[in-house]
């Protein structure tokens, strides 16, 4: 007996009660991609027009930033930078380090800040902690501009491993999303949270090498301080664009330190998600 | 099998926890302090020092809705209306049940949602409409025809924050009303505004209708209900009160009413609400001899004593009063800046300051003015036309004890008012037979 079943071509939902643990539905963010570019569109857009000096700010960041440290540190302090200049040594870590703690904190207050949106129209939330790791990417490739020009400037030319660049900015970018997605959550319950991430930035810029090399670290410590990503991001950073030695022992732990915080984070916050809206 | 369902809602149930006298969120030091306290307080025999009330919201709903229905839910407030909806647009979790939903839902429960101030009208209707489920080439093949149906091509490119609030709304509406889901969930937007502009949303949800896509639609607005959809179900208490044709629910809403109005008292007390802005507290309506009272004499006039409270600066606060008739009519909107306005005849001065404070207001509808029947009262605070606090739910009786009113023709006559207008008539010539 052969019978043509019709099955009709509509989506099935079913709404439930919480559970312990939802996995990410990674067919349903990809069909919610261009929301997740509107939010970002939206982010740098109003970041640009609420500022009298706009686009500027990218670059007076990191530059101002990059001067200091290069007084204090590379002048006063006389740190070693790999035989590379101070001020290009320290930019080029600078970048992601900016990339990254924009990002987390953009993400941890991202839920938050966009309640009344949350508590009236359903999308996937996990948008809202992305398009916050991923607006500052703007701001980033501006600022890159003033990297190759200081690069020119002292003469450098980047070695073929630049290749690898996009890689580290990924891996930079999945670091400040696997912690954002952590304190987006955390931050709903917990408002406090939104004002660790200040004091959790300047902590963590100094147990990263941004204003030293990794090499100043005891060879038996490495181990771990590479359990910090951004040690591993920063030091492809430097690797890719000025050639210094590799991250090669560290890079791997940092992919995996970058994967659990990702992966737990992820778990988290799709099981908070299912509160967010009575209680935010 | 599911050919024709388009949503079917099992044994559905949401329960909230109150904490009375704190913040809704926690902060991590009072969780703390507090896990440290309890054993020690509990040893003392004192009681904690906030209680967690518990509340089904909705407890066991479940119904069933067929494509291509339009379904008007009703209810008192409270009645878990918007809790329904929330679950249904996947706003929250239910506690208990299932939803099942075939079909490509989409949901209105608020005009302008995802709006930003500092991005113009253009760059609005495409975050919008993207945050409402529009495609960005769905925005695109559209755009003129939002634009048109909001009528302000003029001001496409100016910020939004400098938009007056009627044109926000128009804007904002106009971009919610071309959403296009397959069944699609829609929040009573009831503003004091601008009516014409209502009027023209209600009947574009019309035309949704008739274009055989499921509607379930949540209003306070009676005859909205009756005309737009085919089917309604009656929420009371966070059940199923009942459920039958549209009609036939607004009747038994409406009678449900009529038994509050036996019911009631003539003082409100309402907790203030410490997530809004502003909030009234308090309502008690008498007669000219300060006697509270919901039955009114159509000769005296009605006297309201209005308390508010307001937690943080605000500009351009207005207190506004509607009345009206059960079946979902406006009798009348007044403001309480009208007759400053109309004695002057300007414009209400504008950025009047509001400082935190507890706020008294007095006024008095003139009688006699209204005709003898049953009538509610609606008292918003708003900032234009965005509602900060809104009470409903407040019944009134004119009684006419054989005045002109009704001596005349020995029963109630029809309409809403009864003015008493001198007429003007006399016999301008003399006939003889």
């Amino acid at each position: 007996m052969t019978e043509t079943v019709l099955i009709p071509e509509v989506p099935t939902l079913v709404i439930r009660p919480p559970r312990k643990w939802v996995p990410v539905d990674l067919r349903e963010l990809w069909s919610y991609r261009e929301l997740l570019y509107f939010f970002v569109w939206r982010d740098v857009k109003i970041r640009y027009k609420q500022t009298g000096l706009g686009v500027a700010w990218a670059l007076i960041q990191p530059l101002f930033t990059m001067l200091i440290f290069s007084v204090i540190f590379g002048g006063l302090a006389n740190i070693p930078s790999d035989g590379v200049p101070y001020p290009l040594f320290t930019l080029a870590a600078l970048l992601p380090w900016q990339l990254f703690s924009e990002g987390m904190t953009r993400s941890t207050t991202s839920m938050v800040a966009n309640a009344n949106i949350i508590t009236k129209v359903y999308f996937p939330r996990l948008i809202m902690p992305i398009a916050g790791t991923i607006s500052p990417l703007v701001d980033f490739m501006v600022a890159m501009g003033i990297l190759v020009l200081m690069m020119a400037y002292y003469g450098f030319v980047p070695t073929v491993n630049v290749v690898f660049l996009p890689a580290f900015v990924l891996l930079g970018l999945a670091t400040s999303l696997g912690v954002g997605l952590w304190l987006s959550a955390l931050n709903v319950q917990y408002r406090d949270f939104q004002y660790t991430v200040p004091f959790l930035i300047q902590i963590w810029l100094y147990a990263s090498p941004v204003v030293y090399s990794t090499n100043l670290v005891p060879a038996q410590y490495q181990l771990l301080y590479g359990l910090n990503p951004m040690a591993g991001v920063i030091e492809g950073f430097r690797w890719a664009l000025l050639g210094s030695a590799p991250p090669s022992g560290i890079i791997g732990l940092a992919v995996v330190v970058v994967l659990v915080l990702l992966v737990s984070g992820a778990f988290y916050f799709r099981k908070m998600e299912q509160y967010f809206a009575d209680i935010v | 099998m599911s050919d024709d369902i388009a949503i079917r809602v099992n044994g559905l149930g949401k329960k909230y926890r109150i904490a009375h006298e704190t913040a809704a969120y926690k902060t991590l030091g009072e969780t703390i302090t507090r896990a440290v306290k309890a054993p020690f307080r509990r040893l003392a025999g004192d009681a904690p020092s906030r209680t967690i009330e518990e509340f089904w919201a909705l407890k066991d709903v479940s119904f069933e809705v067929k494509r291509g229905e339009v379904v008007g839910i009703i209810g008192r407030n409270g009645a878990g209306k918007s809790t329904l909806l929330k679950i249904l647009s996947r706003i929250t979790t239910p506690t208990e049940g299932t939803v099942e939903v075939h079909g490509r839902i989409g949901s209105l429960l608020e005009v302008g949602t995802g709006f930003h101030p500092e991005l113009s009208g253009r760059e609005n209707i495409y975050l919008s409409g993207s945050i409402l489920g529009m495609k960005r080439s769905e925005i695109d093949a559209k755009f003129d025809e939002i634009v048109k149906f909001a009528e302000m091509e003029r001001f496409l490119d100016t910020p939004v924050k400098r938009y007056s609030s009627g044109m926000y709304v128009r804007l904002a509406f106009a971009v919610a009303a071309h959403l296009e889901p397959e069944i699609l969930i829609i929040d009573e937007v009831l503003a004091v505004g601008d009516a014409a502009f209502q009027k023209k949303c209600l009947g574009k949800m019309g035309d949704v209708a008739k274009e055989g896509r499921t509607v379930l639609f949540v209003s306070h607005n009676m005859r909205a209900v009756a005309s737009l959809c085919s089917t309604g179900i009656l929420l009371h208490e966070g059940s199923i009160f009942a459920r039958g044709p549209a009609s036939a629910m607004v009747a038994k809403y409406t009678e449900m009413l009529s038994g509050d109005l036996v019911s009631s008292k003539p003082f409100f007390d309402f907790p203030p609400r410490h997530d809004h802005p502003a909030s009234i507290i308090k309502v008690r309506i008498t007669d000219p001899a300060d006697m509270a009272t919901l039955i009114h004499n159509n000769l005296n006039p009605i006297i309201l004593n209005i308390e508010f409270v307001v937690t943080k600066l605000i500009k351009d606060l207005d207190l506004w009063l509607v009345v009206f008739s059960l079946e979902g009519s406006i009798l009348f909107q007044t403001c309480h800046r009208d007759h400053e306005s109309y004695l002057s005849g300007v414009p209400p001065s504008r950025e009047i300051i509001f400082r935190p404070g507890r706020y008294r207001a007095r006024m008095e509808i003139p009688a006699p003015l209204i005709n003898e029947g049953s009538y509610e009262l609606y008292l918003a605070l708003q900032v234009g036309i965005f509602p900060l606090d809104v009470k409903r739910n407040i019944f009134l009786t004119i009684e006419d004890n054989q005045t002109f009113a009704s001596s005349v023709l020995g029963i109630r006559r029809e309409g809403f008012f009864c003015l008493p207008i001198p007429w003007n008539l006399e016999r301008i010539e003399e006939l003889y037979p």
